[in-house]
């Protein structure tokens, strides 16, 4: 099979195109890549296997803030999740409350949902 | 009268630009400067960029905006740079009579005016977006147009949602960008009309920001009518030709409550041409030396206010250029004067800087006026090739940029850049 995919990891955006099989051995499902070309750093590689077999994305957004400065705090993933949890994941932050003064770099949830990933504020909000 | 304080070096917005150039004078050397900021915090636009992506030329990591700003302001602080915020520029103007260079700046803030008598001023404003008045889109005048950032702003540092049911006019990055916001806030995004033929943002945003969310992007077309008497109801789309005139009957009514512009950004230079710099047609920036100096002796300009950049990693990376040359300045090294012109040949849309001495190693940045595949992008000085090299894609989306070693230059000529698509032999 052929696909072509467009690399997210870095602004080059490199248009990645790749031959791989399913293997039919029963229980194997992770493809192997025949050749892979577009790519211009190894990181295209790694991007493409993981695509192929558990894509997975960070989320930004943010967090109520109460006595801040400012109504809102933002707050990111610290390590990607599987595309398809985007919005569990969403469900969850979005019932978070801080009470300010609200640092960055703080984390707010440890091992979000269990899938290995943080919740980390990204910007300090002084209290009023 | 007011009291007039001499400085070394004012900068003009504390945004990326202006941090990265306020730390690189200050490691030049240069103690006496301040930045002035009209928000109440620095930061600039990262402030409400709160998606990742940054950092990644600067710091080897992806960071959210906050946090890559976060990181120069930081470091601002810890050195103890000087900076205002709330205070806005008033105006830039020459000294009363003939004497030592430096320009006088007149700023306002909650305490009054003030003025200082600057060696260097160092604009870094960044842009604005253009907004539905500057597209001259027919129909009514409801609430519910925003403009990429506004959404933006009101989503990640207000807290109000603007939309449930939206259309996105533009793909620029930003437009693109909120596509994915407000499907994750929970409003559904019917799609992104763009005029042109491509897509005027960046590849992996088209990836990232629409493939992963199901938001369809439609070329070639664009927003020929807004309806609805207080809060808009719906917008008609159309297909466009080769001249982008939308084609009768192609017309298509979209309900909706909300249309996100994300159309183009402008260099913000209005203080600029009061000062009397003059600006480049093409990125309605100002025209720069290599050194970032402008038409007007002792004003330097950097980052968005310049020229659009794709990313903020590249507006610190020329800021800190702009400070290098500003620092020798300042110190009151000559720097060589620039008489050659870098030119735009085919292919090419913009070029950074417009001119050049021929007897210095210089950045060029520029962008292709379309997208190619296979193409080679070539300067030449007297008509004779002197650097030439091939890309596998170019992109309107995207900046290109070219370190230039002086020693294939000669002292005297114009350059032209062109790209082109390649040649089979």
């Amino acid at each position: 099979m052929t696909r072509e995919f467009t690399c997210i990891v870095c602004p080059n955006g490199c248009r990645i195109a790749v031959e791989y099989e399913i293997p039919a051995a029963a229980g194997a499902s992770a493809p192997v890549i025949r050749s892979i070309s577009g790519n211009l750093c190894p990181r295209g590689i790694e991007y493409v296997t993981q695509e192929l077999t558990d894509p997975r994305r960070t989320i930004a957004t943010s967090v109520l803030v109460e006595g801040g400065e400012l109504p809102l705090a933002s707050v990111r993933l610290t390590a990607p999740i599987p595309r398809d949890r985007i919005f569990d994941a969403m469900a969850v932050i979005r019932t978070l409350t801080v009470q300010a003064p609200v640092t960055a770099g703080t984390i707010l949830v440890h091992d979000l949902l269990g899938l290995g990933t943080d919740v980390l504020v990204t910007r300090d909000v002084p209290a009023r | 009268m007011i009291h007039r304080q001499k400085i070394d070096a004012l900068i003009v917005g504390g945004g990326p630009a202006g941090l990265a150039a306020a730390l690189q004078l200050y490691r030049c050397g240069i103690r006496d400067l301040l930045i002035v900021e009209r928000e109440r915090q620095l930061g600039g636009i990262l402030r409400q960029c709160i998606h990742d992506g940054f950092g990644l030329t600067q710091f080897g990591e992806t960071l959210s905006g906050p946090e890559y700003a976060g990181r120069f302001i930081d470091e601002v602080k810890r050195l103890g740079i000087p900076f205002v915020t709330n205070t806005t520029v008033l105006s830039i103007a020459a000294p009363e009579g003939s004497g030592p260079s430096f320009r006088i700046v007149t700023t306002a803030s909650p305490e009054g005016l003030k003025e200082y008598a600057a060696k260097a001023v160092i604009l870094a404003m960044g842009c604005r977006e253009r907004t539905r008045g500057a597209l001259a889109i027919p129909g009514e005048r409801p609430t519910g147009v925003f403009t990429a950032g506004v959404a933006q702003a009101y989503i990640n540092l207000y807290n109000r949602m603007p939309a449930r049911e939206a259309v996105i006019l533009g793909s620029g990055d930003i437009g693109m960008i909120m596509a994915r916001r407000l499907t994750l806030e929970g409003a559904h995004v019917q799609g992104v009309y763009e005029v042109m033929p491509y897509a005027a943002g960046l590849p992996r945003n088209i990836e990232q920001c629409l493939h992963d969310y199901d938001i369809p992007l439609h070329l070639s077309h664009t927003v020929t009518d807004i309806h609805g008497g207080s809060r808009l109801t719906g917008v008609t789309v159309s297909r466009v030709d080769e001249d982008l005139q939308p084609i009768p009957g192609t017309e298509q009514y979209i309900p909706c409550d909300t249309l996100i512009l994300s159309v183009g950004l402008i260099p913000e230079n209005e203080l600029s041409l009061e000062a009397g710099v003059e600006l480049d047609p093409r990125t309605r920036g100002a025209l720069v030396d290599e050194h970032f100096m402008t038409s007007v002796e002792g004003i330097f300009s950097a980052g968005n206010v310049l020229h659009v950049h794709d990313l903020a990693d590249y507006v610190s990376e020329e800021a800190t250029r702009l400070a290098d040359a500003a620092s020798a300045y300042i110190a009151g090294d000559p720097l060589p004067s620039c008489t050659l012109y870098v030119l735009c040949g085919d292919g090419t849309g913009h070029v950074v800087p417009q001119r050049i001495s021929g007897r210095t190693d210089f950045r060029l940045s520029l962008r292709v006026n379309r997208p190619m595949e296979d193409c080679r992008i070539t300067l030449r000085q007297n008509g004779r090739e002197i650097l030439s090299r091939h890309l596998r894609k170019a992109l309107p989306a995207e900046m290109i940029t070219l370190d230039i070693p002086s020693r294939i230059l000669s002292a005297d000529g114009d350059l032209t850049v062109s790209v082109e698509k390649e040649v089979q032999s």
